[in-house]
Parts: C-alpha cells; sequence; structure tokens
C-alpha cells in the first residue's frame, strides 16, 4: 500500500473530484428543498431550482416595473461599472505609491507610517463619512472598493518591490539609470505580476465593499437588489444573485490569472517546471 | 586611463572594524584578484570601489578624481547572483544598457535606432557565446550562462573598472574553465581594469595579474571586532619570474596571541 501523499490522480480523476462536491451540494439542495415544499407548500426558504429559474429569467428579460430596465442586467452593469472603477483607481495608486515607497527611501520614511496607520481604519466605519462627503452617488460606493483595497495594494507593492535584490539595482544604476529609468525598466515590471496577485486577493474585499455600500444607499446594483428583495423573504431570487456574483468574480479572478501568465511569463517560469 | 588609488582607507560598522587602513595602487588594465578568508572584508572593499558604499575614513581615486559616492557607468559589476534582470530576456537584457544611456524619459528605443543598437547588443551576446539563447528569460538559462551574460550586460557601457564578486563562486568546476577561457580575452581585447574577488586561489593566480590576499593580521580573543583586517599579500605576477614576487618588501607579521600579550602587558 503505497503513502497517501504519494496518490496523485490523473487529468480525469481529477476533474471528477473538482466536480463532486459541486454535484453533492447540488443534490442536497434539491432533496432538502423537496422535502421543505413537501412539509409545507408555502415554504419561502430553499425554493425548487424551477421556481429560481423563473425568477431570474423575468428579472432578465422583462423590464422592471418601476424603471424600465432589465432588472438582471441594469443590476450587473451598474455594480461592475463601480467594482472597475474602484478596482482600477485602487490599482493606479498601489502602484505608483507602491514603486515610490519601495525604491526611494525617503518617501518611504515618510509615508510608509501613514499607510501603515490608514490600512488599519475599517472602511465600513467611515462609510458614513463618506456618504456625507460624496454623496449616496456613485462616487461614495467607489470611494468605499478604493479605501478599502488601495492601502493593501500599496502595502503589498512596495515589499514586493524592496524584495528586488539589491544586486539589480546596483546593477542598473552601473548601466547608467535614473532613479526615473530604474522605476520604469526595473521595478514596475517586476511589480506588475504582483499587482495583478494582489488584485485577484482583493476580488473578495472589493466585492464586500460594493454589496455592502449598494445595501445601504443605491437604486440599482447586485448588492442592491438582494437587499431590496430581502424584504419579502425572495430566496428565488437572492440565491440566484448570489450565484451570479460569484460566477463574476470567480470569472473574473480566472481571466486575471490567465492574463498574468499570458503577459509575464517569466514570472511564472518555476511553476510552469 | 584607469588608475585606482585607495589611501588610508578604513571601514567600520559602529565598534566593528572590517577594513583598517588599506592603501594600494592599481594600475589601469591590471587584473587584481582578492582573496581571503569569509567574512575578512573582500566583498566591502569591492563594494567601495563599486561607490556602493563609502568608506568611514580615507579616500579612494578613479583617475585622479574622487570616485562618486554612488555606483555609475565607469564601474560595471557582475555579481555571484541575481545580476541580470528575470523580466528581460537575454537580448533585452543587454540592450537595456544602451536604451538608459539614449533614452533618458522611456528607456527604450523604436524604429532605426533601435535596430542599430539591437545589433551592438548581438554581438556582445554573441562575444559571451549566447546568440542561440539570445530570446530566451534568465530563468529558464543556466548558471553559467546566467554570468555570461551578466558579464556581456556589463560589457555594454564598456566601463573603465569591471568589478567581479565571487562571479564563478556557484558554478560547477567545468563552467567555471569555460567562464575563465572567456573572461581572459575580454579583459586583454578591451584594456579594463578587473578587480575580482574569489574564493578559488587556483581562479586567482590563473586569471590575475596581481593577487591581493586580505586578512586580519591582529586578533584580539576578547574583543575580536576591535581589529579589521589588512592586505597582508601583495603579488605581483606579471613579471617573468619564476615564482611570484611579493609586492611587499616582506609580508606584515601576523601576531599570534602570545606575542600580542607579551608587548601589551611585558611583565606578565
Amino acid at each position: 500500500m503505497r503513502r497517501a501523499i504519494n496518490i496523485v490522480p490523473g487529468s480525469g480523476t481529477r476533474i471528477l473530484l473538482a466536480l463532486l462536491p459541486f454535484l453533492l451540494i447540488a443534490g442536497l439542495y434539491v432533496v432538502t428543498s423537496a422535502e421543505r415544499r413537501a412539509a409545507n407548500p408555502g415554504d419561502k426558504l430553499l425554493p425548487p431550482v424551477a421556481e429560481m429559474a423563473t425568477s431570474i429569467g423575468r428579472l432578465a428579460t422583462e423590464p422592471d416595473r418601476r424603471s424600465g430596465d432589465l432588472a438582471l442586467w441594469s443590476d450587473t452593469a451598474a455594480s461592475l461599472q463601480r467594482l472597475f472603477i474602484g478596482l482600477g483607481a485602487a490599482a493606479t495608486i498601489g502602484l505608483v505609491l507602491g514603486l515610490t515607497l519601495g525604491l526611494l527611501p525617503v518617501a518611504s520614511a515618510g509615508l510608509s507610517p501613514l499607510v501603515a496607520v490608514i490600512s488599519m481604519i475599517p472602511p465600513m466605519a467611515i462609510l458614513p463619512v463618506l456618504f456625507i462627503v460624496f454623496g449616496l452617488g456613485e462616487l461614495s460606493k467607489v470611494v468605499l472598493i478604493v479605501i478599502g483595497i488601495a492601502p493593501f495594494l500599496v502595502r503589498d507593492l512596495a515589499m514586493a518591490v524592496a524584495a528586488i535584490p539589491s544586486e539589480q539595482i546596483v546593477k542598473a544604476q552601473t548601466l547608467g539609470a535614473s532613479t526615473w529609468q530604474l522605476m520604469l525598466r526595473v521595478a514596475l515590471p517586476q511589480a506588475m505580476p504582483r499587482l495583478i496577485e494582489a488584485l485577484r486577493l482583493s476580488l473578495g474585499p472589493a466585492f464586500l465593499f460594493l454589496i455592502s455600500a449598494e445595501a445601504i444607499a443605491a437604486e440599482s446594483g447586485l448588492g442592491y437588489r438582494i437587499f431590496l428583495v430581502r424584504r419579502y423573504l425572495a430566496m428565488d431570487v437572492i440565491l440566484p444573485y448570489v450565484a451570479w456574483i460569484t460566477l463574476i468574480a470567480y470569472l473574473f479572478d480566472w481571466l486575471l490569472a490567465r492574463l498574468a501568465r499570458r503577459a509575464f511569463p517569466w514570472a511564472y517560469v518555476r511553476e510552469a517546471r | 586611463m584607469s588608475e585606482i588609488h585607495v589611501h588610508n582607507v578604513w571601514m567600520e560598522y559602529g565598534d566593528q572594524i572590517v577594513l583598517e587602513s588599506i592603501s594600494l595602487e592599481i594600475a589601469c588594465g591590471a587584473f587584481v584578484s582578492v582573496v581571503g578568508p569569509s567574512g575578512c572584508g573582500k566583498s566591502t572593499f569591492l563594494r567601495m570601489i563599486l561607490g556602493q558604499e563609502r568608506p568611514t575614513r580615507g579616500i579612494i581615486m578613479l583617475d585622479g578624481a574622487a570616485l562618486p559616492p554612488e555606483p555609475g557607468p565607469d564601474r560595471g559589476v557582475v555579481f555571484q547572483r541575481y545580476s541580470v534582470f528575470p523580466h528581460l530576456n537575454v537580448l533585452q537584457n543587454v540592450l537595456i544598457g544602451f536604451e538608459f544611456a539614449e533614452s533618458a524619459f522611456t528607456a527604450k528605443l523604436f524604429g532605426m535606432k533601435r535596430k542599430a543598437t539591437v545589433d551592438k547588443a548581438r554581438a556582445l551576446v554573441e562575444a559571451v557565446g549566447l546568440s542561440e539563447h539570445a530570446l530566451k528569460f534568465p530563468s529558464t538559462l543556466s548558471g553559467g550562462q546566467q554570468q555570461r551574460l551578466a558579464i556581456a550586460q556589463a560589457l555594454a557601457k564598456e566601463p573603465k573598472v569591471l568589478l567581479l564578486d565571487e562571479p564563478f563562486g556557484a558554478l560547477d568546476p567545468g563552467t567555471r574553465a569555460q567562464m575563465h577561457a572567456l573572461i581572459k580575452p575580454l579583459w586583454r581585447e578591451r584594456g579594463m581594469t578587473v578587480i575580482m574577488v574569489t574564493h578559488d586561489l587556483k581562479e586567482a593566480f590563473g586569471l590575475g595579474t596581481r593577487v591581493l590576499a586580505f586578512d586580519k593580521p591582529r586578533i584580539d580573543p576578547q574583543a575580536p571586532e576591535r581589529y579589521g583586517a589588512r592586505i597582508i599579500y601583495d603579488l605581483d605576477l606579471s613579471r617573468d619570474g619564476p615564482v611570484p614576487i611579493l609586492g611587499f618588501p616582506r609580508p606584515i607579521e601576523a601576531n599570534t596571541t602570545f606575542q600580542e600579550t607579551r608587548r601589551s602587558m611585558p611583565d606578565a
């Protein structure tokens, strides 16, 4: 008998093993939902799959009675717009400050403690401040995402840049590089794969802040819808919406991983071996 | 012209004296090997010439002018590891030296200018025998190939002084022999001054025209950090004698603990 640590699944078995827990959970849901329906035809907690499909189909194809939009798509578009603007702004701030702090000792001495303190502010605690300062519109939601993840990106990138071996920095200087050139051609390209990894890790928090902001004050958005229909215990809408958000987040994460490996193959050489 | 004058240089980290009273002159075009036990300040000496560290006391002059306090393009360097850029392929690694000089803002070249520079870079890549790997990333190269690349990179700036910090220390003996065969003609052709720190005595004598040995001539057992290393041997290998001639009239005598005690406490 081989040791358990030496049993490695083949590619077919691997897919099967990956699907198994999903199928189990889906099966468990269907059975439990059917049982609850049998006991109480009015049960709203675990709606059958068919019911969820009808509800979500209605949201996706029939115009909303209040706004006239197709709710699912307008919600998705509104949320993704906020998410992408927030992520983009946070990534830009993270990259610029991360490179500066990681490379320039003076900037690091002056700003690192500040960034360390700011990153400890719970973003949700200052959400009311954001609503007061930036109003209830799009800006406050975007700013919440930025405040929530930018400090992490800054610190992570500054650390990654500072971890570039000093040999490389000295070598670049002996090749005549100025500080700016060093930042542009040596530090920036080496920070990019790390930025993408850090963005992948930030996707979860970014969605958390997005949904929270939408839950409190919004007129559209995935989080807005979920918290709106919560009043009617409409699990047939909430559950598909949650699945939809999860799918979007998972796809985005997967795309970023692919992008990083495509654009920066040198950073993943060891992984490929 | 690239003479180096080192005048009474001391290097101290707090209480610890690493180098004491180092004075020497290195002639233009010399190949100086620096040997000595681990932790005796060989690499510190190299980093001072490089401008990465400043001596606590004393001055270093390059061609009659005080050494600038930071690394610059007149002094090339090859470290034992990590001295190539992992995100650039072989050709780009060599090209970047030209790009730094010719494009101040973007540090990238385009069009005709790039073409001319690529030719220069290709010639260098070929000179170190990497032409068939020109489009590979450093992480896919062997240790010896990475060092070849680091040398090509340093040569791009045609430095007056080339500093090698245990450049072949991590290589297997066969590869090391190949690297020796590579570096010697490159040094001869270009007339650079080379300073190489090494642990390998055979390498030091085989390549160098001059061998410097660093060691601590005095040791206080109660406070080992109080005395730094000096140059205890300075051998000129370029003369035509069967035996290397000592650069010093005689080597500084290493005092034993016994002698040191007698000197400080004659009545004991």
